[in-house]
């Protein structure tokens, strides 16, 4: 009866310990998944801070007045221009 | 020892003196009474934390349960293509607890230095009675990390979205602006509030000594983001209508302006602009003017822009046919006690003439065939009068008076577009029945992802096609706007310059407008142009706006990549060569 009732007691420390580490085991995941989220949300936000800059760079009076002062483009004259014709060949 | 001798031993407890005699029933009734309180213990316990546990339940989870409100974002907003023109970034704002916040003269510069503010002014703020100050708001997340590492007393902060535009003063009538807190005031932004606005979740979480969330209990509320707003405008065509306009109004030094680009198969509005504008990423000093979406928000009296639906109606009602002569001699006509002129007598004219040389006399000899009824019925029916019901703030719906209060001189007058009001974008949208084959489309602030959309008819094809021939020549020299021709497309449209009305009369001020459609062989835009008192010593509207309106449709038309109808060539008086162009 002795014996009996220390293995079951060995059985309950096991199991106590089980309980513990997997509690201990589930918080470190569930911290690694709230880091990733976090993460995600950050990335989110950098995300949009990324398209405002895209946006920004790529706005048209920025390429406009680029593509005047910097680089000297202009719109070429009406004679200058060809038309081209689905058939083949162009027209004046 | 002899005294003992004899005598029993006894010890102390067993005294006789000291033998009691209990009754047996009190130890029984007190191990009962124990046991009884006992029961009562284990019964007052097992209601407590199994019956009515939600106490206990509660005070327990105060103790490490906490409520967290996960912040939802504004939805985006973004043109035709995708390019964003308004965003929403996470800042913080500091906020302080004055009565707590006691800091000494080193802080306070410390973080003063911090928010950009002068040290006094910062004292100052902190120095009331009131228990919550926002110290500055929307700052940048690293400023405010900063200010949380000087771990300053009664001084906290809390996140909030700051609104961007990139395209800034660009798009700014149309996308509009929001307050500080994230509430819609104008353009898109307060049109479309309640879709871009986003819901706030919240979850319960369990934290440990050291903050951090270690469970989460409960159910999670997640958030709903706003929705991103796809809008109908083409970012491109928005710069040329801007660009074009901004300069035009510096040229002509005029007082303001407007223009807006229409699609004709879908009704989308490609491109709205005013000016002046205002830069909706820095508010500081906004006039009303600045703020002011001209375009649907104005009225002004159209001028000759109305003449074509007038003639429209002549054809529809057959009362004129397309050659009829129309005897515009001497050039006025004296209607009542009231006499209307034309700008230039004419003498003769076909009714295709009458547009194309804008004679009012012709105009309002045309309505006089007409009845007042089926005038307003038509006006009404493109659109006047009525709301465009756009969703904008403070769109205005024109002045339209009813038919049956009508005299016979305001009938004339109203066939060339005085004594009747409109708003640009009400004009803009009239002329799709011109450019498509007499049917009206409603207008899309949003993209709309049909390549074709079926309108309500208003004029038959037969009477749409004669019109857009007549409008056609009315840019061809000989007309009144040669300017608005462009080299490769046939282009349709009409000019407009009204007198201003001021004070009930009307003044040396005048409203220059041009409406106008292309390729004429297959309309593809409307392009609408309003300058407001162009004060350069030109007020005709084929000399102020008419320019205007080529280079938008034209460039425009490159940029959609629409195939040229006609040859690169303009039809026009020679004019010195150009000199080659240096590579």
């Amino acid at each position: 009866m002795v014996r009996f009732n220390v293995l079951l007691l060995m059985v309950l420390v096991v199991c106590g310990l089980g309980v513990v580490t997997s509690q201990h085991k589930a918080r470190k995941v569930f911290q690694a998944l709230e880091m990733e989220q976090e993460r995600a949300r950050q990335l989110e936000v950098e995300f949009g801070q990324l398209q405002l800059e895209l946006s920004t760079w790529g706005a048209a009076p920025r390429i406009e007045k680029i593509a005047r002062e910097k680089l000297r483009m202009r719109t070429p004259d009406s004679d200058r221009g060809l038309a081209a014709v689905a058939g083949g060949g162009s027209q004046r | 020892m002899r005294r003992f001798k004899g005598t029993v031993a006894h010890k102390f407890a067993e005294s006789p003196l000291l033998q009691l005699s209990l009754p047996p029933w009190r130890s029984r009734l007190l191990a009962l009474l124990l046991l009884a309180s006992f029961v009562v213990l284990i019964g007052r316990a097992f209601y407590l934390q199994i019956v009515n546990n939600d106490f206990l339940q509660e005070k327990g989870e105060s103790r490490y349960r906490r409520d967290i409100e996960i912040s939802a974002s504004r939805g985006r907003i973004a043109d035709r293509h995708g390019d964003v023109l308004a965003i929403s970034t996470p800042m913080k704002s500091i906020w302080a607890i004055p009565p707590a916040a006691t800091l000494t003269p080193e802080q306070n510069r410390q973080l003063a230095a911090l928010l950009e503010t002068d040290g006094k002014q910062l004292a100052r703020k902190l120095d009331t009675d009131k228990t919550f100050v926002f110290l500055r708001r929307q700052i940048p997340p690293e400023v405010a990390d900063q200010v949380a590492a000087l771990k300053l007393p009664g001084i906290g902060q809390n996140k909030e979205y700051r609104r961007f535009y990139p395209t800034g003063e660009m798009t700014a009538h149309m996308v509009g602006f929001t307050g500080v807190d994230d509430t819609g005031l104008e353009g898109v932004e307060l049109a479309f509030h309640g879709q871009l606005l986003g819901q706030p979740g919240s979850r319960s979480v369990i934290k440990d000594r050291r903050g951090q969330i270690v469970e989460d209990v409960g159910s999670i509320k997640s958030p709903q983001d706003g929705q991103d707003i796809r809008l109908a405008l083409d970012s491109k065509i928005q710069f040329l209508a801007y660009s074009h306009l901004k300069q035009a109004i510096a040229e002509q030094n005029a007082k303001a302006g407007g223009i807006v680009v229409l699609d004709v198969r879908t009704g989308e509005i490609l491109a709205l602009a005013n000016w002046p504008t205002y830069n909706p990423n820095n508010r500081e000093k906004l006039s009303g003017s600045q703020l002011r979406n001209r375009a649907v928000t104005d009225t002004f009296e159209p001028g000759s822009t109305l003449k074509p639906f007038t003639i429209a109606l002549g054809l529809e009602a057959n009362k004129v046919r397309f050659d009829s002569i129309i005897n515009c001699a001497p050039g006025r006509l004296t209607i009542g006690n009231a006499t209307i002129a034309d700008a230039h007598p004419h003498g003769a004219l076909t009714v295709a003439q009458v547009i194309q040389k804008s004679s009012n006399v012709g105009a309002a000899k045309i309505s006089a065939m007409l009845p007042a009824q089926r005038m307003w019925e038509m006006f009404d029916n493109v659109g006047f009068g009525q709301l465009p019901r756009l969703g904008f703030p403070g769109e205005v719906s024109g002045r339209l008076r009813p038919w049956k209060n009508w005299r016979p001189i305001e009938q004339a007058t109203m066939s060339y577009g005085h004594g009747i009001s409109v708003s640009l974008i009400q004009l803009a949208r009239a002329y799709t029945v011109f450019a498509r084959d007499g049917d009206l489309v409603p207008l899309s602030l949003t993209r709309v992802d049909a390549s074709f959309l079926q309108g309500g008819r208003v004029f038959s094809p037969q009477t749409a096609r004669e019109v857009r021939a007549m409008l056609e020549m009315a840019v061809l020299p000989g007309g009144t706007a040669p300017k608005a021709q462009i080299p490769g497309y046939r282009v349709a449209g009409k000019t407009g310059t009204a007198h201003k009305l001021q004070g009930g009369r009307y003044a040396n001020k005048y409203v220059s407008s041009f409406v106008g459609f292309a390729p004429a062989s297959e309309p593809r835009l409307i392009v609408a142009v309003m300058i407001d008192e162009p004060g350069a010593g030109k007020h005709y509207g084929g000399e102020v706006a008419a320019p205007v309106f080529a280079s938008v449709m034209g460039s425009s038309l490159r940029t959609l990549g629409i195939a040229p109808d006609a040859p690169l060539v303009v039809a026009q008086a020679p004019k010195p060569p150009a000199p080659k162009a240096k590579l």
